[in-house]
């Protein structure tokens, strides 16, 4: 079989691949959902069948108990709502913050207000009630999906940029509905008052068909945001893809668009205009830090979105002067700051962590490369050295301090680390002698170091006086397969304990 | 609608916070950090609170710090979540300011019962009660809001004057600013500390979110409207005081133009939305920038294109039937060129106009002068052609749609040059004669494109 008919094997091989991996990605989404149905049905019939007990609790215990474990029928409306709103709000807050557009949701949560305004203004007028919230909502949604139209043009047809598009249509928006809401409180029928509560939100005075209202919304945006995975996902990382195989990038960013003015209308409610952004952004962002896998970063971030919302409305239901949705975002921003720390992907300490490690072990191979190089121009130099050969030899402080520029003290450290773990011994006075293990690994850094020095000589056309910086950084991090094709390139590959002489000079550089 | 001398106080205070913030605000929207004047302003709220917890009182002083701490804090930590975390801008301002907004309101509910502190008077603002609020000011007396707000303006003044030269290169070309020795990081935190200092003292006039308004809004309508740095911060500056003045006009005369009782609407409310109208004005209008005046060049570059297509056109078909002038039905030319008739019946007058072609009835005809001009449209299209398959390889078969292109925007010495690059530049690809440059039959009285 000719290379070509192989090639073209794989290829169709791949693309079979590709092709079932969608259908079987629609599957696993269906799956999910139906779990989430359950899922959810489950918990609504459990809420209900709990009894509800007796609100004579005597001790702050069992008050916290009581709410912890929605005992309280109200409490109970509150805390599932929020949770649900959190839960959702993660989900898509996590593929807005991959797309970049995090602020989106602060100018379509302020952008909000005037239709709230207006839909209440048109509603009296007509002789309908101002206050229905359904209408209220729509009203809201239909302005905020106007903002977000309006930052498109800006962005399209002007020279302004992004930042300074959000920031226009939101402070702009926010002020028209400053105005209609003023106007609002002045008509003459129906009275207006609340409508501001939808700033702050009220998340106490939550009703049954507030919480069915988000319920619903909640489901219909998760089974949404499961029916688009593979689309925002292709949107998020690879747009250009998108519309080269044929999908209109613009429809997947509506769709988000939407997915996000839902939640966003359905937050207004319970936590205020302001605050459900947080509920946006923060979970999303603090789930990245766990994770560089898409779906566990969702699931993530759906769970943080949750827990806040339950802790957060269950804390400030033990005290009568906290309002629930600042709380909730405290409690976000609480995991938020944890993630940050800890997140094991791109948490802060582990990197810090990975980094020491990192140059630690750097530090050890300098102090082995150095103690090689100072056993080596003791000989004529002209062959090999052998590991038996470098235990046989010891190296005094002295000799290895002006090797590098590193101080007394990091010298000593790192030496007395390399004897702990067994690379070195003390041969004497502050003398030092290589241990068989240590022999073994400073062959290997001296060897890929000069691997290195002789292929950017031979292949990159690099004059030997240059190529010891290059190498003295990438001898640490080359990879096994690396040197084993730099190996076969060089025709170093007979014998993995050869060092080969060094392209120049040693010491000279430095003294 | 009345004016009475409060309403002018009003004005001049709205005026004063506007101009401080256009000010800042065109260097934040050059920087591409107008949303940290939103985040800024949001998060101002705890710091507000905070002073008044610790000092249990409405001193304006010890507010005014609390707020200002957080306020740079605020661009503190956005920049450290951004740093620290690897998160993207955007959303390392978002956790950061609805956190601190969050943290803000909390504070402020638990003081409600001793302290009288509306948070909703934070978002939006009261700047229609600060007349009341007056002190003794230089011998006159003055709303405290317009004096303190005359104080930040003097200070953002000095501060943008004398920084003026590092602020504008930092703002265009950070790398550049760092080698010539100017902390770009000092000159953004020093920027941030002067955007909350006028946050906090506008908060109280329009409202911590209209500020955002006031910062960007004017900033970015100066954008559309001028290339330099100075008039663009003089016209941010001019915006914003029209925007107070025809915004607080409005608030008084809107309400009884809509049949809704004398009182007034929100002043600052209704100074946004000014400012948005303004804004929309500026993006349909802009000289150079407008959408109208993209779209008339485009439109005047279509016409143009039309007028030298059909004397392209004409010349062409005198060419092939070897005799002139020759007369060609209006309709048949507008399906051949597949034009608008409008189009072509406007480019068709101002042909004749020019003298370039005759009108006979429902026909055209090139006149003497006009055939100079076709000459020179067809030499310059057949010598891309020549260059295009010669030079630079393209098949004879694709040439002709790329130069139909260039045709339009070549001048006399670009044709020339071709010419002189064109080794074989008697024929083109297609075998058609080169025509002479028109230069040489006679006097060539103008070009037919204009020089790029």
């Amino acid at each position: 079989m000719s290379e070509q008919d192989k090639k073209q094997k794989t290829e169709n091989r791949k693309r079979k691949v590709f092709r079932r991996w969608i259908p079987r990605q629609r599957l696993v989404n269906v799956l999910v959902m139906v779990f989430v149905l359950c899922a959810s049905f489950a918990t609504s019939a459990f809420a209900v069948s709990i009894p509800t007990i007796d609100h004579a609790a005597n001790s702050n215990f069992d008050d916290i108990l009581n709410i912890l474990f929605l005992r309280d029928y109200n409490t109970r409306l509150v805390v599932g709502s929020t949770a649900i709103l959190g839960a959702a709000g993660g989900m898509v807050g996590s593929f807005l913050l991959l797309r970049k557009r995090a602020l989106i949701s602060d100018v379509l949560s302020h952008a909000m207000l005037p239709g709230i305004g207006a839909a209440f203004i048109l509603a009296v007028t007509f002789g309908a009630n101002g206050k229905s919230l359904p209408f209220l909502l729509l009203g809201a949604l239909v302005s905020g999906l106007l903002g977000v139209g309006c930052v498109l043009f800006i962005r399209a047809f002007t020279r302004l940029k992004d930042d300074a598009a959000l920031g226009i249509v939101l402070s702009v928006f926010f002020g028209l509905g400053i105005v209609l809401l003023g106007f609002a409180q002045r008509m003459p029928e129906g009275s207006a008052a609340g409508l501001q509560s939808f700033i702050y939100g009220k998340s106490a005075s939550i009703i049954q068909s507030d919480l069915l209202l988000i319920g619903a919304v909640a489901l219909a945006v998760v089974i949404a945001t499961l029916l688009f995975f593979k689309e925002l996902t292709l949107l998020c990382f690879d747009e250009q893809f998108a519309g080269a195989i044929g999908w209109r990038p613009v429809l997947m960013d509506v769709v988000l668009m939407a997915l996000v003015a839902v939640v966003t209308v359905v937050g207004l409610q319970s936590v205020g205009l302001i605050l459900v952004i947080a509920l946006l952004i923060i979970p999303a962002t603090a789930a990245r830090f766990w994770t560089d896998r898409l779906r566990i970063m969702i699931i993530g971030a759906t769970v943080i979105g949750a827990l806040s919302g339950w802790l957060g409305s269950s804390i400030s239901a033990l005290k009568p002067n906290l309002p629930a949705g600042a709380v909730i975002v405290v409690v976000c921003a609480g995991f938020f700051i944890v993630s940050l720390l800890f997140g094991p992907a791109r948490g802060a300490i582990p990197r810090v962590w990975l980094q020491v490690r990192t140059n630690s072990r750097i530090a050890r191979q300098h102090v082995l490369r150095a103690m090689y190089e100072i056993i080596e121009s003791q000989g004529d130099g002209s062959v090999a050295l052998d590991p038996s050969q470098l235990q046989r030899t010891d190296v005094g402080f002295d000799e290895l301090l002006p090797e590098r520029s590193w101080s007394q003290g990091h010298l000593l450290r790192k030496l007395r680390s390399a004897i702990q773990d067994g690379m070195l011994t003390r041969a004497g006075d502050s003398r030092y002698r290589l241990t068989a293990q240590g022999a073994i690994e400073a062959i290997r850094v001296v060897r890929n170091h000069r691997l290195w020095e002789v292929f950017l000589i031979t292949h990159a056309d690099i004059a030997p006086s240059h190529v010891d910086r290059d190498a003295d950084m990438i001898e640490h991090v080359l990879g096994n397969e690396l040197v084993q094709r730099l190996e076969k390139r060089l025709g170093e590959d007979r014998d993995a304990l050869h060092v080969p002489q060094s392209p120049h000079r040693i010491g000279g550089a430095l003294t | 609608m009345t004016w009475h001398s409060y309403d002018t106080w009003v004005v001049v205070t709205g005026a004063l916070c506007a101009a401080s913030c256009a000010l800042l605000g065109s260097f934040l929207v050059l920087r591409k950090m107008s949303m940290m004047g939103d985040a800024i302003s949001h998060s101002v709220l705890p710091g507000l609170a905070a002073a008044f917890l610790l000092t249990g009182e409405r001193t304006s002083l010890a507010m005014f710090l609390g707020a200002v701490v957080v306020g740079i804090l605020t661009a503190l930590l956005t920049q450290w979540v951004q740093s620290y975390g690897r998160v993207d801008r955007g959303a390392s301002m978002g956790v950061v300011f609805t956190t601190l907004f969050a943290v803000g309101l909390i504070m402020i509910v638990q003081a409600a019962d001793r302290v009288d502190l509306d948070p909703g008077c934070v978002l939006y603002g009261a700047i229609e009660l600060v007349p009341i609020d007056t002190i003794q000011f230089v011998g006159f007396t003055v709303p405290r809001a317009a004096a303190t707000l005359a104080i930040v303006l003097l200070i953002n003044i000095a501060v943008v004057g004398f920084f003026y030269k590092e602020l504008k290169i930092t703002s265009f070309d950070p790398a550049l600013a760092t080698t010539l020795g100017i902390n770009a990081s000092m000159m953004h935190y020093l920027l941030m500390t002067l955007v909350a200092v006028t946050t906090v003292a506008s908060f109280e006039a329009i409202g911590s979110i209209l500020v955002i308004a006031m910062l960007i809004v004017p900033a970015a309508c100066a954008l559309l409207l001028t290339d330099r740095l100075g008039v663009m911060i003089l016209l941010a500056v001019a915006v914003g005081v029209a925007c107070s003045a025809i915004g607080h006009a409005s608030a008084i005369a809107v309400p009884p133009a809509l049949g809704l009782g004398d009182l007034s609407a929100s002043t600052s409310g209704m100074m946004a939305v000014t400012a948005g109208t303004i804004f929309a004005v500026a993006i349909l209008l802009a000289p150079r920038h407008g959408l109208l005046a993209k779209w008339l060049s485009l439109w005047l570059l279509r016409l143009r294109v039309v007028r030298e297509d059909v004397m392209g056109l004409l010349y062409r078909l005198e060419e092939i039937e070897h005799r002139r002038p020759i007369t060609l039905d209006v309709r048949e030319m507008t399906t051949h060129l597949e034009r608008s008739t409008l189009l072509m019946r406007i480019a068709l007058m101002h042909l004749t106009r020019k003298g370039y072609i005759q009108r006979p009835v429902n026909a055209v005809a090139l006149t003497e002068a006009g055939r100079r001009r076709a000459v020179s449209i067809v030499r310059s299209h057949r010598l891309w052609e020549s260059y295009l398959h010669e030079q630079a390889s393209l098949p004879a078969d694709h040439v002709h749609g790329p130069a139909e292109r260039l045709e339009h925007i070549t001048d006399p010495q670009l044709r020339e040059a071709l010419a002189e690059a064109v080794p074989a530049r008697d024929f083109d690809p297609h075998g058609r004669p080169v025509p002479e440059a028109p230069e040489k039959i006679g006097n060539g009285d103008e070009e037919p494109g204009r020089s790029m």
